[in-house]
């Protein structure tokens, strides 16, 4: 079939121009109902670059501060880009890529998420009711990621900054990479938790599968006690009696940990 | 990148097809090279039999129609000489046939013979089991084959971005597996030995219609269940043979089964209530057939399911 005239017959039509940019020719729909310096923005029946688009119009634009979004219906890609503190309250799920590339904004979503959601955060909060799929909060930079309930497999990838908190369990190969950094996961942990990790902590409050290469468990400070309890009195959650701490071996450090503009700076 | 999706009802009936097409449409993006259904209707006496004859990117030159009607009589002979009673056989669209007979006997020497037939490929053979695939978005397929009023108890579904081999309906999923009745696959990833396994696979006489890595899964089933194993221990062995990353869908006449690679490569949302099981790749699928909020959650790695209708 003719790809334009399958694109056609699709509901919600999407353009793609030779750039690889999906829409590039949408504009912010105005359909938010704003009051006073809150808004409330209806998702249904637009495309995520319209929510996007009318989400920027709205913050940076209207000068908003608060947005209530409602009948996400799981569009992937919702929220992101925000460089700006707002608060967004998401009435609903979100699909892939949510929330990424954020600076700033407090997000709070009724439902759950799919992968990758808050990737790349620098700073903010992002609190997810329910579940979450897969990569949450890869190379989350900065900020506070909560989930209360359970996360796939790979939370906090590459992550090297911030604050990752699990209310339920954790999947496989949790903290995988991680260069910096905390995660505090209340459930279980499944198999290779911090595989390959440079740095940073994960507390773990159930049970743990199996280590990954190069982390081993360290002993609970009352420093670590002490943040535990503070983020979970800021978030209103139950913490599990007692937390056990994984951090790096650091038997694979055999790299020149310099980059390369400060070994300039060295020499 | 494709698409899969999975829906059981449990104790009744539902409009799987109108169902499962909005599931598909929904993951369009994942996968618009074609589109797969495999679907149960009522399980009937007589076995239903889904068959191609001919490719839909082939040319169509002067005598295509006549060759093709010429290949279908061979079908229908074939199948009364091999000792089938042929009830009906239908063109369900250019190229595409459903046949119904009554037939007794093995299924591999019947199927073997009619796939003898010059461009013949039977895409699906059971007492319930019917297998749609072509190429286009879910609604093309859909329109095409009639399916919005296909009413059945559980159904699958594949939505292709074909990466490892040609767009076609032989590439296309969902996979019957060959020659065991009721029982196809949907497969999201990719399989890193599946040469081996076709190699073994082909040793122990089964056959393959496609070069796509997908169909080992469909067969590698079929074995296990007729060597005497149940849905899941067969499935929970895959985790161990199998390498690559994959999610992949069984379903069989009562059961729809899902099992994971054991790094979760592939994602896998679910949805499940006291009436029905949806699962899919993306949560969009699932809320296109649920308009009320809902729990959902992924599976987690080397985890197989199976849920009886």
């Amino acid at each position: 079939m003719d790809p334009m005239k399958a694109e056609q017959s699709s509901r919600r039509t999407t353009a793609y121009d030779v750039r690889g940019l999906a829409e590039p020719d949408a504009v912010a729909p105005k359909t938010a109902k704003v009051t006073g310096d809150t808004a409330e923005l209806d998702a249904a029946g637009l495309t995520p670059r319209q929510v996007n688009l009318e989400l920027r119009r709205l913050i940076y634009g209207e000068g908003i501060i608060e947005v209530t979004l409602l009948n996400p219906g799981a569009m992937h890609s919702l929220a992101v880009g925000l460089l700006t503190r707002c608060r967004i309250r998401i009435e609903g799920s979100l699909g892939y890529f949510g929330c990424g590339l954020i600076d700033g904004p407090e997000i709070h979503i009724t439902g759950r998420v799919g992968w990758s959601v808050a990737e790349n955060m620098m700073a903010g909060v992002v609190v997810i009711d329910k579940n979450a799929g897969s990569l949450t909060g890869a190379a989350l930079r900065g900020g506070d990621l909560v989930i209360r309930g359970q996360v796939g497999a790979r939370t906090g990838i590459d992550q090297k900054g911030g604050t990752i908190i699990v209310g339920g369990t954790a999947g496989s190969n949790t903290g995988f990479m991680m260069q910096r950094g905390r995660q505090i996961i209340c459930g279980d942990a499944g198999h290779g938790l911090g595989d390959s990790m440079y740095d940073g902590a994960i507390y773990v409050g159930g049970k743990v599968a199996s280590l990954g290469v190069d982390c081993v468990e360290a002993d609970m400070g009352p420093e670590d006690d002490e943040l535990i309890d503070r983020k979970f009195g800021i978030y209103d959650m139950d913490r599990p009696d007692s937390f056990r701490k994984f951090v790096c071996g650091k038997k694979l450090w055999n790299y020149d940990n310099l980059e390369p503009h400060e070994r300039k700076l060295v020499l | 990148m494709c698409g899969i999706a999975g829906i059981i009802h449990k104790g009744r009936d539902g409009d799987v097809g109108a169902e499962m097409t909005s599931m598909l449409q929904a993951m369009k993006h994942r996968g618009p090279d074609s589109t797969g259904y495999a679907l149960y209707g009522q399980p009937s006496d007589l076995l239903v039999m889904r068959f191609k004859l001919a490719n839909p990117n082939e040319t169509n030159d002067f005598d295509f129609d006549e060759r093709l009607e010429v290949s279908r009589r061979e079908v229908e002979e074939r199948l009364n000489k091999i000792g089938a009673t042929v009830d009906r056989m239908e063109g369900e669209s250019q190229y595409a046939y459903r046949a119904t007979f009554r037939y007794e006997g093995d299924l591999k020497p019947l199927t073997d013979y009619v796939e003898d037939v010059p461009g013949a490929e039977v895409l699906s053979l059971g007492h319930s089991l019917e297998i749609i695939k072509d190429l286009g978005d879910a609604e093309t397929v859909s329109e095409q084959y009639r399916l919005g009023g296909f009413r059945g108890t559980h159904a699958i579904g594949h939505v292709r971005m074909a990466t490892e081999s040609d767009v076609d309906i032989a590439g296309a999923h969902p996979y019957w597996a060959y020659p065991f009745s009721d029982v196809a696959v949907v497969h999201n990833g990719q399989l890193t030995n599946y040469h081996q396994w076709r190699r073994r696979l082909e040793r122990n006489g089964h056959r393959f219609q496609s070069e796509c890595d997908s169909e080992i899964i469909a067969v590698y089933i079929a074995e296990r269940l007729s060597d005497g194993l149940s849905l899941e221990t067969a499935m929970k062995q895959s985790l161990q043979d199998l390498d690559g990353v994959f999610t992949y869908l069984v379903v069989t006449d009562d059961s729809l089964g899902v099992a994971k690679d054991e790094m979760a490569a592939k994602p896998l949302v679910l949805y499940e209530s006291d009436e029905m099981v949806a699962l899919a790749s993306e949560e969009m699928a699932i809320r296109a057939i649920i308009n009320h909020e809902i729990d959902t959650y992924d599976p987690y790695e080397s985890e197989v399911l199976v849920w009886t209708r």
